[in-house]
């Protein structure tokens, strides 16, 4: 039973809920109508809302200057890449641990969890000495490799509280019916996994394409994501608002829209499966 | 009952991820560990053996280790404060009943998405700047004399960026919680004639009890790791160094491996301190 409630309380709360809403969404649209404006209009004194004449010189612009593309194709490689091979290295691994679960799977866990929470400046020079050593600094392999590893414990805790939900009754009877270790998962863990999966997916895309501690201080030019690309206008020349506006807009739009539908993910994920 | 072919097949599904941690964390980590004792200052081409604790020391007294110790927990401290409180009330006010609630949680939790460099910059740039920011007008439109944000009240500049991306988190998480809060009960309470403020005292406080813990554990785990923010406004001037920062400027920008390689386990040892309580909250949740 829904508690009765007067119209009058709920018009107050609709009013504050999305004054409060609209006011935390505000930088991001502000951020999306100056990208639509001149330099002018941009800093224009009072600003302009939306009386303005829009154009998409900016997206132009900034494409044509800074190669943009080449930025964007290396945030799509090292986000896809890193989730990629962290699904693959971390479905077995889950998978064992939800059902073959032995005495020390807590304590696995756990400690994978652990390496999570290594602030990763303590280990920032060794990581890069390799890196020179080896010829990788500033190589998309090499962040690749590292973002999945910082993502790894995360990958891991999201697939392992999906998998746990998986009835085990279910596979009990799989292997009645005679069905063997590789039957079980292809057939029966399969199907019901794969939501699981997808979200774990979506989330760790996100992680990925916004990680700026080891894309900022490992990359230079040849695997430098969106995330080194807006650092570059820290400390711009001339009027840049608007074009710094179409930047952070292409930035930031494919992330909103698959975040928007991953909020429910979103809190299993970050909070290791504690609140759900 | 898992057969003894199921167990050693599950060993062998679990070795790929748990060697890869382990080389992950250990050899960086053995790495810094054995700079941490070196005078290595690769400028210099200086790469000299046995400092002992030397740099640990001189890590430690040095009077910017103190004042990053300090401004670490006020931007820790400040941030937690406004996105634990305005988390609170938020996820409480988008549990009520409103209309367009869903459109309202899509605004509310949008700042989450946006990358740190993008969020720093747009308000370092379009909100805060003393000239053409949208703050710098709107104070203008009220008669006040605009202030330079960034470099008047540079760590509060920050904690309020910083603030803006967690919101959404603490925001969600609690509203999450709330909504697993029996309705029923509530009912009952009210019916018993509890007022909203007791009933959000007495019985909406302690149930998000656990989930306000979890909050601030792992945020605090993210927040002791903040870098782009300050990066792309401050670059650490005007007070804004953190423990983070101050390693990263010894070990990257003035090339002194071996102090910072020992400021570096400082950061992860206290990192660790609050790890341990957090795997505990966690831990918990596991048997449950």
């Amino acid at each position: 039973m829904a508690r009765a409630v007067t119209t009058r309380r709920k018009i107050a709360y609709t009013a504050l809920a999305w004054i409060i809403g609209l006011t935390i969404f505000f930088p991001i649209l502000w951020t999306i109508l100056t990208s639509f404006k001149t330099e002018a209009a941009a800093i224009a004194d009072p600003p302009v809302f939306f009386n303005f004449d829009w154009t998409l010189e900016n997206y132009a612009v900034v494409q044509e200057r800074s190669d943009y593309m080449r930025y964007l194709w290396n945030s799509v490689a090292l986000a896809v890449g890193s989730t990629v091979f962290g699904i693959i290295i971390a479905v077995p691994a889950a998978w064992s641990m939800a059902f073959v679960p032995a005495k020390r799977t807590k304590d696995i866990l756990m400690w994978m969890l652990s390496t999570k929470m290594l602030p990763a400046v303590g280990v920032l020079y060794p990581i890069r000495l390799i890196l020179i050593e080896t010829g990788l600094l500033d190589s998309k392999a090499a962040l690749i490799f590292i973002l999945m590893m910082i993502n790894l414990p995360i990958i891991i805790w999201m697939l392992y509280t999906y998998f746990r939900e998986i009835p085990g009754e279910i596979l009990e009877a799989a292997r009645m019916d005679g069905a063997g270790l590789k039957a079980e998962i292809l057939y029966v863990l399969t199907p019901m996994a794969i939501p699981g999966i997808a979200s774990t997916v979506l989330l760790n895309i996100i992680l990925a394409w916004n990680e700026a501690f080891w894309t900022l201080t490992l990359t230079t030019i040849d695997a430098a994501p969106l995330t080194a690309f807006i650092a570059s206008y820290s400390s711009p020349e001339g009027l840049f608002y608007a074009k710094l506006s179409a930047a952070s807009t292409m930035a930031i739009a494919p992330i909103l829209i698959m975040g928007w539908f991953s909020q429910k993910q979103l809190v299993r994920g970050l909070t290791f499966g504690a609140v759900k | 009952m898992a057969t003894q072919h199921s167990r050693s097949a599950a060993r062998v599904m679990m070795a790929p991820a748990v060697f890869l941690l382990l080389v992950w964390m250990l050899v960086p980590l053995i790495l810094t560990l054995w700079f941490s004792t070196l005078d290595y200052r690769p400028m210099r081409g200086t790469f000299d053996c046995c400092e002992g604790l030397g740099n640990y020391t001189r890590f430690v007294t040095s009077s910017a280790f103190l004042s990053s110790v300090v401004t670490t927990l006020q931007l820790v401290g400040g941030v937690l404060l406004i996105t634990v409180i305005g988390g609170i009330l938020l996820a409480n006010l988008l549990d009520q009943p409103i209309w367009g609630q869903g459109v309202v949680r899509i605004l509310v939790i949008a700042p989450f998405f946006v990358m740190p460099t993008v969020s720093a910059l747009v308000w370092k740039n379009m909100f805060m700047n003393p000239v053409n920011g949208l703050f710098a007008h709107l104070f203008k439109a009220l008669g006040l004399q605009p202030i330079d944000w960034l470099s008047q009240a540079p760590l509060f500049s920050i904690i309020l960026i910083v603030s803006w991306q967690w919101l959404p988190f603490a925001t969600l998480i609690l509203l999450t919680a709330i909504q697993s809060l029996d309705s029923e009960q509530m009912e009952a309470a009210e019916m018993d004639g509890a007022g909203p403020i007791s009933r959000f005292y007495h019985m909406t406080l302690p149930h998000l009890a656990r989930s306000i813990t979890v909050v601030v554990l792992i945020q605090t785990i993210f927040l002791l790791s903040i870098f782009a923010e300050i990066y792309v406004t401050t670059g650490g001037a005007f007070g804004t160094r953190t423990l983070t920062y101050l390693v990263y400027q010894r070990v990257i920008e003035s090339q002194n491996v071996g102090l910072g390689s020992a400021g570096g386990i400082i950061a992860v040892i206290l990192a660790n301190i609050v790890a341990l309580v957090l795997m505990r909250v966690v831990g918990k949740n596991l048997d449950a």
